[in-house]
């Protein structure tokens, strides 16, 4: 065979040690959160640390699940990241066919604008949006949380880039031809071609929506919180026993790794896809 | 979305197939109903109004398939921005967030006299470059092994992912126990090397690194798989002749993967740097404060904002110091934007 280059090389046992590693590195603090929540907040403060599971895991999953109102936490997470992960999806979806296969004017220029906004911090607008739920009584209300990251400029670059090479523009245009109204052509040409993309990105805004931190920290509080909003008060010592925060951190990690574990093919597919540029 | 109005049309030549899209004349909306022309001239009609309809579909939709991100933006991204500029020359508090009080400059110039705002300043800095350079030179070398041809290659991306499942709150709640002073594991391993227990928490550096570390932790296989999108797509010829001129693995990876990805790397770079300039559920849950520690040792910006808005009920300052980020961040994209210019000038 002639020499391989680059790519084609087979990676050799140094390559999958330090692989290994890295991979034991990634998963330790995950699996380390299970053994803590297993085992009760005496054992947590002994000398050495605990490496195997004891049997406390279900007691403290169900402290957790009252006394840290991680119960609601999930429902409300579930709420707000699948809303947002539905509307984001569908305005992406809408805009990035627009950028990738419509004629428009200034198409280039508010690309790059909305490309602009992804270096644009939500965290530095929360000042005014505090004061805005402050006046509409919207604290701790859900939609709260929803409204304002409804739309998302990675998604539409993400679907733009799908779907400049995905549509093929004669599909659009025998669609035209026969008269179809540009929502039809949306309704019945655009969103079957979109599907594997807008499943990937519905699945990456979920995961982004879940962790979001910053906004839902200001505008909800321990009465009616997400996932995160709940850790935070775990953090910051409502419930002094350690195997109980740990019990929370894995209940509001677990659906997103058993999600990872389902799709994580997927998922990692739409991070590379998302990533390269053109 | 645009209106359709289906029942008005304006008399058309027939074999104007293409009209201007013209506004509709209001006169002929009585007679659109009952058009009692010849046949062919009705046909010819509706073909006009068919194409009208369609010109006015093909030019408009387009803006209405953007229309929501822009709109959404602007309300909840853009205008928010520029308040927050406006809100941070008044006196604004907590406790009665419709009233403002003009005030100036003042919010900034008692920002530039605080010690902890430049302590702050300064714990965002260190703690982003010690998060950032090792983060993005591990997950380089990461995404050129997992370049390789590998056997449960999906399975290592996987897995190098999970981390980005986790969200900064169960991470650092995790990593806060693991940096535990008397019962946490990393002291417990360092003591069966002889190290001396290491109060994490309450040191600047050794409080900061272990903030870096669950930066670190999170985001490496997120970037490791961003680079290795951009190796995969280095074209195979680069890699061929470089190896038929004799260069090794490591003199590939230096001269074919390495500039080949430099608008990656500079991406990835920007990303991570703005990510770096608003940490803030690190340092609150690390130790519980919004603080930073009892001595502020590692408060970070966003988390001087929010103790500065949240805990001494201050928008107004809030405010001024969310505008001295958004600040950093437009010298920081003017930086990025002359480095990048000057490794164009040098291809």
């Amino acid at each position: 065979m002639a020499r391989r280059a680059g790519r084609q090389l087979h990676g050799g046992p140094v390559t999958y040690g330090v692989l290994a590693v890295f991979a034991l590195g990634s998963l330790f603090p995950l699996v380390w959160t299970a053994i803590a929540a297993s085992r009760d907040n005496q054992r947590l403060a002994e000398t050495p640390p605990p490496l195997w599971f004891g049997g406390n895991l279900f007691d403290n999953l169900s402290t957790a699940w009252t006394d840290a109102n991680m119960g609601k936490a999930l429902l409300n997470t579930t709420v707000v990241a699948g809303s947002i992960a539905i509307t984001t999806v569908l305005f992406a979806t809408l805009a990035g066919f627009a950028f990738a296969k419509l004629r428009f004017r200034a198409k280039n220029l508010l690309l790059l604008l909305v490309i602009g906004t992804m270096m644009v911090p939500p965290q530095l607008s929360v000042v005014p949006l505090f004061m805005a739920i402050a006046e509409l009584e919207w604290t701790n209300h859900l939609q709260a949380v929803i409204l304002p990251m409804m739309v998302s400029a990675f998604g539409v670059f993400f679907m733009r880039q799908y779907l400049v090479s995905a549509l093929p523009t004669e599909l659009i245009e025998a669609a035209r031809v026969d008269g179809a109204h540009s929502l039809r052509v949306v309704w019945h040409v655009v969103f079957p071609v979109a599907r594997p993309a807008m499943a990937v990105l519905g699945m990456l805004t979920f995961v982004m929506a879940w962790n979001e931190f910053f906004w839902p920290v200001i505008a909800l509080t321990q009465e009616n919180p997400t996932v995160q909003v709940a850790l935070t008060g775990l953090g910051r010592g409502y419930i002094p026993d350690q195997s109980v925060i740990m019990a929370g951190a894995l209940l509001g990690t677990l659906p997103l790794l058993i999600a990872f574990a389902l799709f994580g093919k997927q998922i990692v597919g739409g991070i590379m896809q998302g990533a390269v540029k053109g | 979305m645009t209106s359709e109005d289906l029942g008005t049309a304006s008399p058309v030549k027939t074999g104007d197939a293409v009209p201007p899209p013209a506004p509709d004349a209001p006169a002929d909306r009585a007679g659109g109903g009952v058009d009692k022309g010849a046949p062919d001239d009705r046909e010819a009609r509706r073909a006009a109004r068919r194409s009208r309809r369609y010109q006015r579909d093909a030019r408009w939709s387009p803006y209405a398939f953007i229309s929501p991100f822009f709109v959404f933006f602007a309300a909840f991204g853009l205008f928010p921005l520029l308040y927050t500029g406006w809100a941070s020359l008044h006196k604004v508090s907590l406790h009665t967030p419709t009233q403002m009080e003009w005030v100036g400059l003042r919010n900034y110039s008692r920002l530039l006299e605080d010690d902890f705002f430049w302590q702050a300043l300064r714990n965002t800095f260190t703690i982003g470059v010690v998060s950032t350079v090792p983060q993005l030179l591990m997950a380089l070398a990461l995404a050129h092994m997992l370049n390789y041809r590998l056997r449960g290659s999906m399975f290592f991306r996987v897995v190098m992912l999970t981390p980005y499942a986790t969200s900064v709150a169960a991470a650092t709640l995790v990593f806060a126990m693991l940096y535990g002073r008397d019962y946490g594991m990393i002291n417990w391993a360092l003591g069966s090397v002889g190290i001396d227990h290491v109060d994490w928490e309450n040191g600047t550096w050794t409080s900061q690194f272990a903030i870096s570390t669950i930066v670190i932790w999170r985001w490496t296989g997120y970037n490791a798989l961003i680079y290795l999108a951009a190796m995969q797509a280095v074209p195979d010829d680069l890699y061929e002749s470089a190896s038929l001129d004799g260069a090794s693995r490591w003199q590939q990876f230096l001269h074919v993967t390495i500039p080949s990805l430099r608008p990656t790397i500079l991406f990835t770079v920007v990303v991570s740097t703005i990510g770096a300039t608003q940490l803030f559920g690190e340092p609150l849950l690390f130790g519980g404060t919004q603080t930073g520690g009892a001595s502020h040792q590692y408060q970070t910006l966003g988390l001087y904002m929010y103790e500065q808005g949240w805990f001494n009920f201050h928008l107004g300052r809030a405010s001024a110091i969310a505008w001295t980020m958004f600040l950093i961040l437009i010298v920081i994209g003017l930086l990025n934007w002359l480095v990048a210019r000057r490794l164009q000038k040098s291809d």
